[in-house]
C-alpha cells in the first residue's frame, strides 16, 4: 500500500492528512505514546513526510522540534520517501573481509546513489546493516525479504534487475 | 525530616533531604564545574564536568543530580576527580573550534575558564570534526553550531521554560546536533527570539548581531535598569562601551524576570541609536523645523503660553502625558500643568485601559492588578480567558508554565488557541464575544455545587444574593447554547478553578477599549471574589496594563480630577497639602480629560497643548483624522519626545528628550513595583532628560523650582503620596518596592486586599451576556497583544530590528 501512497504524493505533492489525524487518534492527549503514533504514520506512508509530521504535531500538541528530535534520534524512522526494494548490504565483519566494501560501491556505481539514498524513481533504497545473520554466505545483502550472499562485485548487475 | 550531615573537602555541612552534592557544595562556595546544569532545568548528568569523589563510592558521581547521603565524604579537587575533568575538556576541545583569538565568547566562556583551570591546551584526540554552516539568516543572532557542545540548556529553557519548542536535539551520535525540526533556520522555526538561549550558552555558539565585532567582556560596564516596553518592567543589564550600548542581558538577581525576557526586552532596544532621534530643539518656522537654542526654544514657548493665559485663561492649557515617561517626568508634568492654573492634564493610553481600571475600582475601589507577577508560578490553578501572555506579557506566560510544570491546572478560554494552549488541561475554543456568559456560567456551577467560599462572601464581600440569583439562569446548558462549549467541559473547567485552595485569573481584555469589556472584568472579579481568591498570595486577579510606566503616569497624578496617589483635588485638605508644598493654588475644578477631547469633541476651550511621549495622531486615526486637525489648529503645540512622531510633525516647539537608557528616575510596573532606572549612555546631541526639561521650562515660566536630580523630585512626590510616602531611592536600589508602602520601615505590598477591600467589602456586580458587544472579547488578545508591543512603543519598535517581527508574528492574527 506504501508504494501506492509514494506514488500518489509524488503526482500530486499531497499528504492526506485527514488520513494522519485517524491514525494518531488513539494516541491524543498521550504525549508518551508519540513513538507508536510516528510508526503508524511511517507504517501508513511508507516514512514520516513532513505535512504528516507537522499534523502530528498539531494534534498532539507536541512541538515539531520534539517530534523531529525523536524521529531521526531512531534509526527505525526514514525522513525520506523509500524505495520500492530496501538493499541492506552487510558490514559484519565476516561481510567485510570477504569484500562488502566491494559489492556496497558496485551498487552504488550502478543506482548512481549512496548508502542512505534512494534512487529517483523510488524503486531501491541502499542501507548498510551491521550484520544480518548470515554469515556463511559472506559477502551477503538482502533485497527486501531476499538474501543473495557468496557474491561478487560482477554478480550485482543481474541480481538488481530482477527487481523492477 | 532532620537534616543530613556530610564532609565536603574536610569541611561539615549540615543540608536539607534531597539537596544534591552540587547544591551542597555551593552552599560552602565551592565552584564545581557544570555545563548541563541550570537550577530551573531539571538535573540530567549529561555532561559529566560537575563530577566528584565520593568516599566508598565505586565510581565518581555527577555531583548535579547524586543527592547528598549521611555521613558522605566528598572531594570536589581531588586528584581523581581533575583527571576526569581534563579527560572531558578534552575530549570537548576535540571537536570544538579554537578560535578563541576572535570568539565573541572569549573572556565569558565556561569551556575557555574550564581548559584555563584545568590547563588543558590541545587534545590527543585528532579525528572528525564537525563541519556546519553558520546559520546567520535571521536578523538577531548568528549560531554557529560548530562551538555547540550540546548541553542541552537552550533546549530546555525553549521547551519547558518559554514554551516556544523552537529548537531540540536532532540526530545523535557524532552528527548529533541542536537545531529547529527538518534543520530549517532559525527564522521560519517557531523561535520567539526571547533570547535566552543565547544568555544561558556556555559557549560562543550562539551571538546576537548587535554584540559582533563590538567589543570584549571585560571592556564593557554594565549598568542595570529597567526595560522601556511593557508593564512588567523586566530588570535588564546594558552593556555599554565608549558611551555606546552594545548589547543587553536580562538581570538575574530580581524578583520580576528572573533572567528572563523577551523579543523586546532582548532585542528592540537599538532603537536608542536610531539615525531619527531628535537631538537639537526645533521651532517651525514658514511650515519648516529650524534648530534652535534651549533658551530660544524654552523662550518661545514662555512667550507663547503666556499669551495663551492672557487671553483665555488656564483652561486653554492642556498636558498630555504619556504611560512611557519616568514618574519624575510625569508629576512635574502634571505639577507644571497644575501651577498655570488647570488640571487639564491627562494621557489618552490609559482610556484603553478603561475597562480594567473602570471594573476593578467598582469591585474592589481600586484599580491596580491585585497580585505580583512572580506569585504566579505558585498558583495551583490558572484561568486564562480573552488573552494571549505568550504575545502581549511573555513573562507572565513563563510563570504560568512553571506553575503548570510544578502542578497547576490550566484553564484556557478563547476562540482561537494562544500560546499557553498547548499546556491546558482545559481548553474553552468559546464563541466570539460570549465569554460573560462563560464566566457567568461558571459562577452558577460554583454556587450550584457548593464550591463557593461562604466564609469569605460573608465577611468580606456584598451583593452575593443579587449575583446569585441573577446567575442562576447561567445553568452550563444554557451557557453551551450562547458559547458553544459543552457542559462537561465548563463543568469540569469550573471545579478546577473553584477547587483550587489559589487560583489566578489572567486578562487583558481590560487593556482593550472597546463597549462590553468592563462587563467581562466585572463578571472576572465575581468569580475571585466568590471563591475567596482574594487578599491572599498567588491568587487574584491579573488584568495587566500595556505600557511600561502607565500605573506610573496615573499614580503620579497625570489625571484631571487627582493628583498623585489619586487624591481628589475636589478636597480641599488635599488641595491645601499640595498648594502649601508647592507654592500655587490649586485649581478645584477637574480638569478636561483626554477622552473629552479626542472621543466627545469638548475641544473648544483648549488652545495650547503640551504633549510628552505621546503619539495620539499615530493611534487615533493618522494624518487626516479630527485629531490631526485638531491639533494642527491649536494657537501653540509643544511636543516633547525621542523621535519626530506624526504628532510631532504638527507642533510649534518640539523638545528632544532623552530615552530609558539615557536617564535616571523611576517607572512603576503593573505589580505597582517602584523601580530605578539608570542611566547608562549620554542623551544623543542635546537631548536633555524630560524631569530637566520641564524644570528649566518650570524657571522659565516663572515658579521657583530647586531640584538637584530626579531623586529630589521622588522625595517631594512621596512626601505628598501616601502609597509611596516610604519609598527613596536607596530603598529602591534593591529590588524596588510595591506600593503601598506608606512608612519608611514597611516592606511593600505583594498582594492587595489582604483583610480589607479600598471600598471595605468586595462588590459582587449583576452581569448580563447581552451587554457584551460584539468585539468584547476573542480579539481582545490579539488587540491585547497589538496594544502590548505596537500601539504605545511604536514609535520604538518601528526603529527597532524587532519592528518585522513583531508585526508578523506577534500582532499578526
Amino acid at each position: 500500500m506504501s508504494t501506492e501512497v509514494e506514488a500518489a504524493e509524488k503526482v500530486t505533492g499531497e499528504i492526506d492528512l485527514s488520513r494522519v489525524d485517524s491514525l494518531v487518534e488513539p494516541y491524543i492527549g498521550r504525549k508518551e505514546m508519540v513513538i507508536p503514533a510516528l510508526q503508524k504514520v511511517q507504517d501508513y506512508f511508507g516514512y514520516l513526510p513532513r505535512p504528516a509530521v507537522e499534523q502530528v504535531s498539531k494534534r498532539m500538541n507536541i512541538p515539531l522540534s520534539r517530534l523531529y528530535g525523536i524521529a531521526t534520534f531512531y534509526a527505525q524512522f526514514k525522513m525520506k520517501p523509500r524505495g520500492r526494494y530496501i538493499i541492506r548490504v552487510c558490514k559484519g565483519t565476516a561481510c567485510h573481509i570477504q569484500g562488502s566494501p566491494k559489492i556496497a560501491e558496485r551498487i552504488e556505481d550502478i543506482l548512481e546513489i549512496e548508502s542512505g539514498e534512494t534512487t529517483d524513481d523510488l524503486r531501491f533504497t541502499l542501507e548498510e546493516v551491521a550484520c544480518i545473520g548470515a554469515c556463511a554466505l559472506a559477502p551477503v545483502i538482502m533485497i527486501n525479504d531476499d538474501p543473495h550472499g557468496r557474491l561478487t562485485p560482477d554478480k550485482i548487475k543481474d541480481i538488481l534487475d530482477r527487481y523492477q | 525530616m532532620s537534616a543530613i550531615k556530610l564532609t565536603i573537602d574536610g569541611r561539615e555541612i549540615e543540608v536539607a533531604p534531597g539537596t544534591t552534592i552540587l547544591e551542597a557544595a555551593r552552599q560552602l562556595g565551592k565552584d564545581i564545574p557544570t555545563f548541563c546544569y541550570d537550577p530551573e532545568l531539571p538535573p540530567n548528568g549529561a555532561c559529566r564536568i560537575c563530577v566528584v569523589e565520593v568516599e566508598k563510592a565505586r565510581a565518581l558521581v555527577a555531583s548535579c543530580v547524586a543527592p547528598v547521603g549521611a555521613g558522605m565524604v566528598v572531594y570536589t579537587e581531588s586528584e581523581r576527580v581533575i583527571n576526569a575533568r581534563k579527560a572531558i575538556l578534552t575530549l570537548l576541545i576535540a571537536n570544538h573550534p579554537l578560535d578563541c583569538i576572535t570568539c565573541e565568547k572569549t573572556g565569558e566562556c565556561k569551556l575557555q575558564d574550564y581548559c584555563y583551570r584545568y590547563g588543558v591546551a590541545d587534545s590527543d584526540f585528532g579525528g572528525e570534526v564537525k563541519e556546519l554552516a553558520d546559520d546567520d539568516t535571521n536578523a538577531f543572532f548568528v549560531r554557529d553550531m560548530n562551538k555547540c557542545i550540546l548541553c542541552g540548556i537552550c533546549v530546555g529553557k525553549c521547551q519547558d521554560v518559554i514554551g516556544a519548542g523552537a529548537i531540540d536535539f536532532t540526530r545523535r551520535g557524532f552528527v548529533s546536533n541542536v537545531g529547529p525540526p527538518f534543520e530549517d533556520a532559525i527564522e521560519d522555526s517557531t523561535c520567539v527570539f526571547c533570547g535566552l538561549c543565547i544568555d544561558s550558552c556556555p559557549v560562543g555558539a550562539l551571538i546576537p548581531r548587535y554584540s559582533l565585532g563590538r567589543g570584549r567582556p571585560w571592556q564593557v560596564e554594565k549598568t542595570k535598569t529597567v526595560c522601556p516596553y511593557c508593564s512588567i518592567g523586566c530588570n535588564v543589564t546594558l552593556h555599554v562601551k565608549d558611551n555606546e550600548v552594545i548589547g543587553i542581558s536580562p538581570a538575574e538577581e530580581n524578583p520580576v524576570n528572573r533572567g528572563h525576557l523577551c523579543v523586546k526586552g532582548k532585542f528592540g532596544w537599538d532603537y536608542l541609536k536610531s539615525g531619527d532621534r531628535l537631538t537639537r530643539p526645533l521651532v517651525k518656522s514658514n511650515g519648516a523645523f529650524v534648530e534652535v537654542s534651549w533658551e530660544e526654544a524654552l523662550g518661545l514657548i514662555t512667550d507663547n503660553l503666556d499669551q495663551v493665559l492672557d487671553r483665555y485663561g488656564s483652561e486653554a492649557i492642556m498636558g498630555l502625558c504619556s504611560p512611557k515617561t519616568t514618574n519624575e517626568e510625569s508629576y512635574l508634568f502634571q505639577k507644571l500643568i497644575r501651577s498655570l492654573g488647570t488640571n487639564n492634564v491627562d494621557s489618552y493610553t490609559r482610556h484603553c485601559h478603561a475597562p480594567a481600571v473602570d471594573g476593578m475600582m467598582e469591585a474592589f475601589g481600586s484599580a491596580a492588578m491585585t497580585n505580583s507577577i512572580g506569585e504566579l508560578s505558585e498558583t495551583q490553578a490558572v484561568f486564562v480567558i480573552a488573552a494571549d501572555p505568550s504575545e502581549s506579557h511573555p513573562v507572565i506566560s513563563y510563570r504560568v508554565r512553571e506553575a503548570v510544570r510544578k502542578g497547576a491546572k490550566l484553564i484556557v478560554a478563547d476562540p482561537e488557541p494562544i500560546g499557553l494552549t498547548d499546556l491546558a488541561h482545559h481548553y474553552l475554543p468559546l464563541q466570539e464575544g460570549s465569554a460573560v456568559a462563560l464566566v457567568n456560567a461558571m459562577a452558577n456551577v460554583i454556587i450550584e455545587e457548593n464550591l463557593h467560599d461562604r466564609t469569605f462572601i460573608e465577611k468580606r464581600t456584598e451583593g452575593f444574593e443579587a449575583l446569585k440569583s441573577a446567575v442562576a439562569k447561567y445553568t452550563p446548558r444554557y451557557a453551551a447554547e450562547i458559547t458553544g462549549i459543552g457542559e462537561d467541559d465548563l463543568r469540569s473547567a469550573a471545579r478546577a478553578y473553584a477547587g483550587a485552595e489559589k487560583a489566578a485569573v489572567i486578562s487583558t481584555v481590560g487593556m482593550d477599549y472597546s463597549a462590553g469589556n468592563g462587563g467581562l472584568v466585572l463578571a472576572l472579579a465575581n468569580l475571585a471574589l466568590l471563591t475567596g481568591n482574594l487578599g491572599k498570595e498567588s491568587a487574584g486577579l491579573y488584568l495587566p496594563y500595556g505600557e511600561n510606566n502607565l500605573q506610573g503616569a496615573s499614580d503620579m497624578g497625570a489625571l484631571p480630577a487627582v493628583l498623585s496617589g489619586y487624591q481628589p483635588v475636589k478636597e480641599k485638605a488635599i488641595r491645601e497639602k499640595f498648594s502649601r508644598s508647592w507654592g500655587v493654588k490649586i485649581s478645584e475644578e477637574p480638569g478636561l480629560s483626554a477622552a473629552d477631547v479626542f472621543q466627545k469633541g469638548s475641544q473648544d476651550p483648549v488652545k495650547a497643548m503640551y504633549i510628552l511621549d505621546e503619539n495620539p495622531v499615530s493611534c487615533l486615526g493618522g494624518e487626516d483624522s479630527e485629531t490631526a486637525r485638531f491639533l494642527g489648529d491649536l494657537d501653540f503645540l509643544v511636543v516633547q519626545d525621542i523621535f519626530m512622531t506624526e504628532t510631532a510633525a504638527l507642533a510649534d516647539v518640539i523638545l528632544p528628550a532623552a530615552a530609558f537608557a539615557e536617564q535616571q528616575g523611576t517607572y512603576t510596573n503593573t505589580e505597582r513595583r517602584v523601580q530605578l532606572t539608570r542611566q547608562a549612555v549620554k542623551p544623543p546631541g542635546e537631548a536633555h532628560p524630560g524631569w530637566a526639561i520641564i524644570a528649566e521650562l518650570a524657571g522659565w515660566l516663572g515658579f521657583d523650582w530647586d531640584y538637584g536630580g530626579p531623586e529630589d523630585v521622588f522625595a517631594e512626590m512621596a512626601s505628598l503620596t501616601p502609597q509611596y510616602a516610604g519609598m527613596s531611592y536607596e530603598k529602591l536600589a534593591v529590588q524596588g518596592l510595591q506600593w503601598p508602602c506608606p512608612s519608611k520601615d514597611h516592606p511593600g505590598t505583594a498582594f492587595l486586599y489582604e483583610g480589607r477591600f479600598s471600598r471595605g467589602l468586595g462588590l459582587f456586580s449583576v452581569v448580563g451576556h447581552e451587554a457584551a458587544g460584539p468585539e468584547e472579547t476573542g480579539a481582545g488578545s490579539c488587540i491585547a497583544a497589538h496594544h502590548a508591543c505596537q500601539c504605545q512603543s511604536e514609535s520604538m519598535s518601528r526603529r527597532s530590528v524587532i519592528d518585522n517581527f513583531i508585526v508578523s508574528k506577534m500582532c499578526g492574527r
